[in-house]
């Protein structure tokens, strides 16, 4: 383990021992890792920090709902080599009408990338079953071209999912698996830090103080998260809010709550008249 | 033999194959395994765990096996031997090896071994594996050489203590609900069928290559409706009365049904306590705000899929007799259990979802009208994984 390249982190994203670990467990067993967790902890900029960390190439591959496996390894053109030979064009080099997909794009690159395969979930349910070879033996076949596409260095495949779909089992086998908890407020303020460096302690207690607040009530429904948190205190110092007023007004509100209902809820507890102190451990 | 934890594990509900437990093996072969428990719990649980939700079943059976080991003898001899070959390995130039040389490996289990003996004793008081005074002992001094490595303030847990801690207790599937699970449930609800209605507007290859060959090679695109859902799906809640304690639950699931916008159509209507000759068409059920049974039968085809979701409890009466509708001065010609038959009739694709756990069905109050709506309809109960074999049964032929 000691001669491998380890993952340890990167200036612009904090990471638990956890989910280091997890990452060069993944690594070093060359198996994907998937990685879940709520909304806006990080799994898609993890892979960014895998790559600057381990200077690695990254290439994304972006699931929605209308991806299909096939588009991850190449696509045939044939309606555009139909046209060319209408018009006369050469298409007997079929090779002009394959282009590899981002899986295969992984495969066929000369050094070692990092493959993102970003909310695998997004995408039809059978959709991981049809990768399965394809992660496990890291290539595949183009009958067109009677080509065979075989990863010269096995990429490091990290996967996300937000959990709206199951994801069948023979799939979850081959991976390994990490969930991304939410972090803690010793570690929230390693991530605050990050990404703004100077800001002033007491405003950035409040806001907290505030934003815990707001995630433990009972009634939210889409409890906000790091990023919002994140967009929330620059809007708060850009604003120039003084620190008195964060706890009693929560200004900019729509930063943190996306939703008509959440805000409302939050309204009725303050008129409720609880006190943000009460409610913390 | 280690690979009793292996068993253990599939006791506990954890769905483990041979599989994944040689590529827990060969990590360990690397030496991903650093010297401590607690990278071997976290190692364990990245290869062998595949979803939070069984976080906290891999938890308790961890928990258990390490929690079984009395002395040091007991601990695996192969355990010892990844976690002894770490800590010779380890390279001296690192602080904490001094550290660490003071006590030394023989030491070490000494003191493992006094303190677990404290150990047995905070047992006897009846602390089990969720307690702190035990394992913590255990934890920092002992298998952990992270905690002897900073002076023994560690700020490492150990991972008996992190795996008793069950962080993930809440993810359990088995526990009751928010939207967003009910809401992954009833995507499964699904049947998928092109023969709509709707813009064509996928490329049908097969046929446009047959289309352009008879087209004498000019080119002819063929188009295809995309696939739909078919599903149909009609909800009587049982409301007011014994059901509020579960209001909160039932409104998330009415919420997350209707957010559900995948479903071809979507009807909902409420009962109180048992179906009679009227549907109520709000959670109030005032009289008069309803609609008849009978236009459900008549207007609401066979292929419409139902769920009940009702505790089921009532007086024996209201279900099995005549004129047993508990609203005063509604008197049913027919008892209420007939009409629950005629709906299983009619819909082939009918459950109960109870949001009494299961475990109570047979004690809790009403438990006559429960086995006797069993009877009638599948019933199951309604968390994550009773909503999930309630689906299963929703789609598959009687």
């Amino acid at each position: 383990m000691d001669n491998m390249q380890q993952f340890k982190g990167s200036s612009e994203y904090v990471v638990t021992n956890e989910l280091m670990y997890a990452v060069n467990i993944a690594v070093a067993l060359q198996k994907p890792l998937l990685i879940k967790g709520e909304p806006g902890t990080g799994k898609t900029m993890l892979s960014k920090a895998i790559s600057d960390s381990l200077d690695k190439e990254l290439i994304i591959w972006n699931i929605k709902s209308t991806t299909k496996a096939q588009d991850g390894l190449y696509v045939y053109d044939t309606v555009q080599r139909l046209y060319d030979s209408q018009f006369g064009d050469a298409v007997s080099d079929i090779k002009k009408y394959i282009k590899l997909g981002k899986l295969g794009e992984a495969f066929d690159s000369e050094e070692q990338v990092v493959l993102l395969i970003d909310e695998i979930d997004k995408a039809d349910l059978e959709f991981p079953n049809d990768l399965l070879w394809e992660l496990d033996k890291m290539e595949f076949y183009i009958p067109e071209t009677k080509e065979l596409i075989k990863a010269k260095k096995r990429p490091i495949v990290i996967i996300t999912s937000n959990a709206e779909k199951e994801l069948p089992d023979a799939f979850l086998r081959r991976c390994i698996f990490h969930y991304i908890e939410f972090p803690n407020e010793e570690k929230m303020k390693e991530i605050i830090s990050v990404h703004y460096a100077d800001i002033e302690e007491k405003l950035l207690k409040q806001a907290m103080e505030t934003f815990y607040w707001i995630r433990g009530l009972k009634d939210i429904q889409k409890k906000p998260s790091t990023s919002e948190l994140l967009d929330w205190l620059q809007a708060l110092v850009v604003g120039g809010v003084s620190v008195e007023k964060i706890k009693e007004e929560i200004p900019f509100l729509g930063v943190l709550l996306k939703k008509n209902q959440d805000i409302d809820a939050l309204f009725e507890y303050k008129e409720k008249g609880y006190v943000i102190s009460a409610f913390r451990r | 033999m280690f690979i009793t934890f292996f068993y253990l594990l599939k006791d506990k509900g954890l769905n483990v194959s041979i599989n994944e437990w040689l590529s827990l093996i060969e990590a360990l072969n690397k030496g991903l395994c650093t010297s401590s428990l607690v990278h071997f719990y976290q190692l364990c649980r990245s290869i062998l765990v595949k979803s939070e939700v069984d976080y906290d079943k891999f938890d308790l059976a961890f928990a258990e096996y390490f929690q079984g080991v009395k002395t040091p003898e007991d601990i695996p001899d192969q355990v010892w031997s990844w976690l002894d070959k770490e800590l010779e390995e380890r390279d001296p130039s690192q602080a904490y090896e001094m550290a660490f040389k003071k006590h030394g490996l023989e030491e070490l289990r000494k003191m493992l071994d006094e303190r677990l003996c404290e150990q047995k004793e905070e047992h006897h008081g009846g602390n089990y594996w969720i307690g702190t005074g035990g394992t913590s002992v255990m934890g920092h001094s002992g298998y952990n050489p992270a905690g002897i490595r900073i002076g023994g303030k560690s700020r490492h847990k150990s991972a008996v203590q992190v795996a008793g801690e069950r962080k993930f207790k809440d993810f359990r599937q088995d526990t009751t609900l928010e939207i967003r699970h009910f809401q992954v449930a009833f995507r499964k609800l699904r049947q998928f069928s092109s023969r709509l209605e709707g813009a064509k507007t996928e490329l049908n290859l097969e046929e446009t290559i047959n289309e352009t060959c008879d087209n004498a090679g000019n080119l002819k695109l063929v188009w295809d409706r995309p696939r739909q859902n078919t599903v149909k799906l009609l909800l009587l809640f049982d409301s007011d009365g014994s059901m509020f304690p579960y209001m909160n639950l039932c409104n998330r699931l009415f919420q997350a049904v209707n957010k559900s916008n995948h479903f071809k159509d979507l009807k909902v209507y409420y009962f109180h306590n048992c179906i009679y000759e009227h549907l109520y068409t709000d959670p109030n059920c005032m009289r008069g705000r309803w609609i008849d049974t009978e236009w459900v039968f008549n207007n609401l085809s066979s292929d419409y899929k139902v769920i009940l979701i009702g505790d089921g409890t009532m007086a024996p009466s209201e279900l099995m007799s005549k004129g047993g509708n508990s609203y005063v001065g509604l008197y049913n010609q027919t008892p209420g259990v007939e009409w629950l038959k005629r709906i299983r009739k009619k819909y082939q694709h009918t459950i109960w979802l109870n949001p009494i756990p299961e475990y109570n069905w047979e004690y809790a109050y009403g438990h006559f009208t429960i086995e006797k709506i069993k009877e009638i309809f599948p019933m199951f109960e309604l968390t994550i994984d009773g909503l999930d074999a309630g689906i299963k049964k929703l789609l598959v032929q009687r």
